[in-house]
């Protein structure tokens, strides 16, 4: 580590600093606000960039890790007895690791862009910016947090401002769908919070004894205090007792319980099937550069949870769900492939192809290798750069369409043939065409199921071939055939928009093309989990 | 020591510790007296500033106290004064100091609030400042006391004063009532003011007859020996014990407006004028959960130690029962409601489900923790809910033509446009009410949280975490109309003392939420349980 200033900390708060600024100018003034927001979106992106150079993934988890306490809180005493103290403890924590750079630097390109694309806004620019940027700050929090608090901080955080981006500035039934997202992800992380008060409680219990011969007891919300006493058999969490001995006690069957809860939580988030009808609701009502940011970086919020705390604090009980996620997710893939072929509205299209898409990352998280949970989270950073990039076309095309219907669009590509191209190719990427970043993610993660579930990993390739038949059905239909005469006069991309759509397309013809530029991250990241399940599962 | 029998006299000293209480009834006796000397055409406000004086001259003297204390010895030994009758205890001192700031808060917000005279807002009376001081001191007294009597003193000095306070009304209220006997003035107040007493009076029956149970199978009124007598006379009297705590858990129920005993809250809240609502809502409640805290550990707790299963537990897990029920109808109920006085009472009601829930969780494995968390969430409610009822009366303000209790959601449309820093404080309440970070709200339902489950209690964990999403629909329908409608030509106007008002309780808020250490670290350095908790004889 070459950085000895708290970069993690910086980068984390970066979007408040712009927002703060923006708090501070006149409401009128668009053109200041909008550029202001843009530079403030930079100021992040550089940074992670910065760290993406720096980050060295043979020293995993040691490179960057910033913990100060937060709160400490003395409980009493009577209970325990005794001269000795107690306290209930979070820490201020921010730590990455190989999992967390990838899905940092996706977060920051996407904010960027979506600020980029935010040319379509048009009323409430200082509100606006200003939730996009609260926005920016929960996601990269998120990502980087290790304490339970923090992380379920942030996750709120996130809730927030997504409700007033697509509340304020949705189309016409933009109240609905804003409340019906908060209610379906408060749920989920109601669900999440339930968890991890159960964690502290149980796993963040520690005892110590000080160096002046005091005991010290305590529950810590740290994410590594949690993952090691969950895997140390030592801890009091794995102790059995007879019934009321120990209140620390972790049963088997209650560990089962927190993984499934888990599982639903981030579920509803990923989505995963049943859960899933908020998130069409938000596809079809927010404004595009909120869908961008909502199906490139928030819908990976939940597969990075379920990762991060499902598979990774609970290795065993994953591989004991494995068959349940496998089929979960390929009934993502299939329902999701199947209803998108059925659409009419690209805006549809592209929302289950979303749902479609995440499937593949559950079959890859399912398969519990190297190889297919490196394909899942390849999958994750390749359809945020894809999707962000399908909804900012589809929301330049809306600008100048008014329209999202396929059989009202068609042969956009005689008046818009740069962003008629630039969409056959993001759907191209899509469909996981080889040279192209959706390719490695889909084959590594089927890769990682063949070795597992062979029969589901068959049938998944069914669901390959059905994202083809809608993918090339929509974007066909959006390019060519008869066009409307009334878009005979719309213009092609301004130059505002035409840089994120060259950027992202660059990005993920570069993953296609080298995907080392990911997975050599990493490469460690899985490293402890596997070795844990290997230990314990034995094999 | 032998427990003597003969009431001890009151010297000088006593009197000294007794002064919060005794500098509030002093001055409402002063006050009355100024009320009627008072040429009529002078302002009544004076008698409003120096009610708040009295107010923070008394929460001085309790602070004063807590520090003396602590300077005097390293473990702070509790005082009994008039054989347990009047405490002094850090327990006591806590909710004091958290009781006077609430009666601080209103009598301020007050000031600002009751200037315009409009149709159901007081105008400056002097009853009203008067009555705001004995009410508090009753409520004082609840949380200080080990002696059933002088529970039951103290509860019906902070009813009988806000009988007449959810009563009280313009003279040109009077007047046009009188004028017209058309349904033109709203006969809420009296509808309400009469329903109060009514319910207010059962609940007193209701706890005076579960005392006097006590009474007979043990021979006193002192806690303390109620509860070791208890432990002894178990056996042959069960039904009775039973009786006892389930009519007194129903009393205290009332006060508190937990479900299933609230149905009276939402119309009491809707008729009396608001910052009345908002001293019901949190002094009322918090001064009745911390005497029921009182009363379980010291009645039922030493009998639930007894192995097996016990009354003790069986009393513990009703008071559970309500909070879950008071949770679940609460949130429920406020579903459909539209009007804002009656919907922030029934999130009250969920409010006080959360409250009571350290009272029930017991004391289990490491986890004897429940009076901070009792304490630290009476705190954030105090600020959230004072800050709601606050910026309720603003919006109110705004319509000159209607009253406090026909505010509708309605009338917050597009708050934002019309009044920013109201509409972003409000957010702030919003948040803390609904249980999100950060808020002091938050971290309280959290701290609760941890409590139930460290006492495995998930079930009661899951319809915590339940209710606050149901809540969300709630609350965010206020957010809702306040920033995605555009509505409002009306411009709002915040009186100065309002405004303040408002502002102080979303500080207080954020910063409960962002660093509850600074409380809870002082919390926990002047409380224990053995000495400040229960009332032990010496």
């Amino acid at each position: 580590m070459t950085i000895d200033w708290p970069i993690l900390s910086f980068l984390v708060f970066s979007p408040l600093v712009g927002a703060a600024v923006l708090l501070a100018m006149p409401s009128q003034r668009m053109r200041l606000l909008r550029w202001t927001a843009i530079i403030a979106t930079l100021l992040p992106l550089a940074l992670a960039i910065v760290l993406y150079i720096d980050y060295d993934p043979s020293k995993p988890g040691t490179a960057y890790d910033e913990q100060a306490t937060w709160i400490s809180i003395p409980l009493d005493k009577t209970a325990i007895g005794g001269e000795a103290t107690y306290d209930l403890h979070f820490d201020y924590s921010l730590s990455l690791d190989g999992l967390s750079l990838p899905l940092v630097l996706l977060t920051t390109i996407v904010a960027s862009m979506a600020a980029l694309a935010s040319i379509s806004i048009r009323k409430r620019w200082k509100s606006y910016y200003f939730w996009l940027l609260v926005l920016e700050c929960g996601m990269l929090g998120v990502f980087l947090a290790r304490d339970l608090l923090m992380f379920f901080i942030f996750f709120e955080i996130t809730l927030i401002p997504m409700l007033f981006l697509v509340g304020i500035w949705g189309l016409f039934d933009r109240e609905r769908a804003a409340i019906r997202f908060l209610l379906y992800n408060g749920l989920g992380s109601a669900i999440m919070l339930v968890v991890f008060v159960i964690l502290v409680v149980t796993a963040g219990f520690s005892y110590e004894q000080t160096a002046a011969g005091m005991a010290h007891f305590g529950y810590s919300g740290s994410y590594d205090v949690i993952a090691a006493n969950l895997s140390d058999p030592q801890a009091y969490a794995n102790q059995f007792s007879q019934a009321g001995e120990n209140p620390f006690y972790l049963s088997d069957t209650m560990q089962t319980v927190l993984f499934i809860l888990l599982l639903i939580a981030f579920g509803i988030k990923l989505p995963i099937v049943p859960f899933h009808t908020w998130m069409l609701d938000v596809h079809k009502e927010a404004p595009a550069p909120v869908v961008m940011i909502h199906s490139g970086i928030l819908l990976k919020m939940g597969a990075y949870g379920l990762i991060r705390f499902g598979f990774f604090l609970f290795p065993e009980q994953a591989d004991k769900c494995s068959t349940l996620l496998a089929i979960l997710g390929l009934i993502n893939l299939l329902y999701g492939a199947v209803i998108a072929f059925r659409q009419t509205e690209l805006r549809l299209v592209l929302a289950y192809s979303s749902l479609s898409h995440m499937g593949i990352v559950l079959l890859g998280l399912s398969a519990l290798n190297e190889i297919g949970m490196q394909g899942a989270v390849f999958q994750l950073i390749s359809h945020g750069l894809i999707s962000a990039l399908l909804f900012l076309l589809l929301g330049a095309f809306y600008e100048r369409t008014s329209t999202t219907k396929l059989d009202e669009l068609g042969g956009l590509a005689r008046t818009m043939p740069f962003m008629a191209g630039a969409l056959l190719a993001a759907g191209l990427a899509s469909l996981g065409l080889p040279g192209l970043s959706g390719f490695v993610g889909e084959l590594l993660s089927l890769l990682g199921v063949f070795d597992s579930h062979r029969v589901i990993a068959s049938i998944a390739v069914v669901g390959i071939i059905l994202t083809a038949v809608y993918v090339l059905r929509a974007v066909m239909g959006v390019s060519f055939g008869t066009m409307h005469p009334r878009f005979e006069s719309v213009k092609d991309a301004r130059f505002i928009e035409a840089l994120p759509i060259v950027v992202l397309l660059a990005l993920v013809v570069l993953l296609g093309i080298y995907p080392a530029f990911v997975t050599e991250q990493l490469h460690h990241s899985f490293d402890s989990m596997l070795q844990q399940l290997n230990l314990r599962v034995g094999g | 020591m032998a427990y003597e029998r003969t009431l001890q006299s009151m010297t000088w000293a006593d009197a000294g510790h007794m002064a919060p209480e005794l500098i509030l009834i002093a001055m409402m006796a002063l006050l009355i007296i100024v009320d009627l000397v008072l040429p009529r055409r002078i302002d009544r406000s004076i008698i409003g500033w120096l009610s708040l004086a009295s107010l923070i001259g008394s929460f001085v003297s309790v602070v004063w106290h807590i520090q003396d204390q602590a300077d005097q010895s390293q473990e702070s030994i509790a005082l009994g004064l008039l054989n347990d009758n009047y405490r002094i205890d850090d327990f006591g001192a806590m909710f004091k100091l958290l009781l006077l700031t609430a009666a601080a808060l209103i009598a301020l917000w007050s000031l600002g609030s009751m200037k315009r005279g409009t149709r159901g807002q007081l105008d400056h009376q002097g009853e009203y400042y008067y009555l705001l001081l004995p009410a508090t001191a009753g409520a004082m007294l609840m949380t200080s006391t080990g002696d059933l009597i002088t529970l039951y003193t103290g509860l019906e000095l902070l009813s009988i004063s806000t009988y007449v306070l959810v009563g009280l009304r313009t003279k040109r209220d009077v007047a046009l009532q009188a004028a017209s006997s058309e349904e033109k003035v709203s006969a809420k107040p009296a509808e309400a003011a009469f329903k109060y007493v009514v319910t207010g009076g059962i609940s007193s029956a209701f706890i005076l007859f579960g005392m006097s149970y006590l009474y007979g199978l043990t021979g006193s009124t002192h806690v303390g020996e109620i509860g070791s007598m208890l432990t002894q006379t178990v056996d042959s009297f069960r039904g009775l014990i039973y009786m006892a705590f389930f009519f007194m858990i129903a009393g205290f129920g009332i006060k508190i407006a937990a479900a299933p005993f609230h149905a009276w809250a939402p119309d009491v809240y809707e008729g009396a004028p608001t910052p009345v609502s908002a001293f019901l809502a949190v002094i009322s409640k918090a001064a009745a959960a911390a005497a029921l805290f009182r009363l379980f550990y010291n009645l039922v707790f030493p009998e639930s130690l007894s192995n097996g299963n016990t009354i003790g537990h069986d009393l513990f897990r009703a008071v559970l029962a309500v909070a879950a029920c008071a949770m679940l109808v609460g949130t429920l109920s406020a579903l459909r409601q539209h009007n804002m006085k009656r919907l922030l009472a029934l999130s009250g009601v969920a409010n006080a489900g959360y409250l009571i829930v350290p009272i029930g969780l017991s004391f289990y494995g490491a986890h004897s923790n429940n009076a901070a968390e009792l304490f630290f969430y009476a705190a954030a409610y105090l600020f959230m809910n004072i800050g709601a009822f606050a910026v309720l009366s603003i919006v109110a303000g705004a319509r000159d033509s209607e009253s406090d209790d026909s505010v509708q959601l309605r009338t917050f449309e597009g708050l934002y446009h019309r009044a920013p820093w109201t509409a972003s404080a409000m957010i702030i309440f919003v948040l803390s009410l609904a249980g999100l970070p950060i808020s002091g709200g938050f971290f309280g339902k959290l701290f609760i949280m941890m409590g139930a489950a460290s006492t495995h209690a998930y079930w009661l964990v899951a319809i915590m975490a339940g209710s606050s999403v149901i809540s969300y629909y709630v609350y965010f329908g206020i957010v809702r109309q306040m920033f995605m409608r555009s509505s409002g030509d009306v411009s709002v106007h915040v009186p100065a003392a309002s405004g303040t008002v408002v502002w102080l309780c979303a500080a207080a808020t954020l910063v409960l939420g962002v660093y509850p250490n600074g409380l809870l670290h002082w919390f926990e350095h002047v409380f224990s349980v053995v000495n400040d908790l229960l009332v032990l004889r010496r």
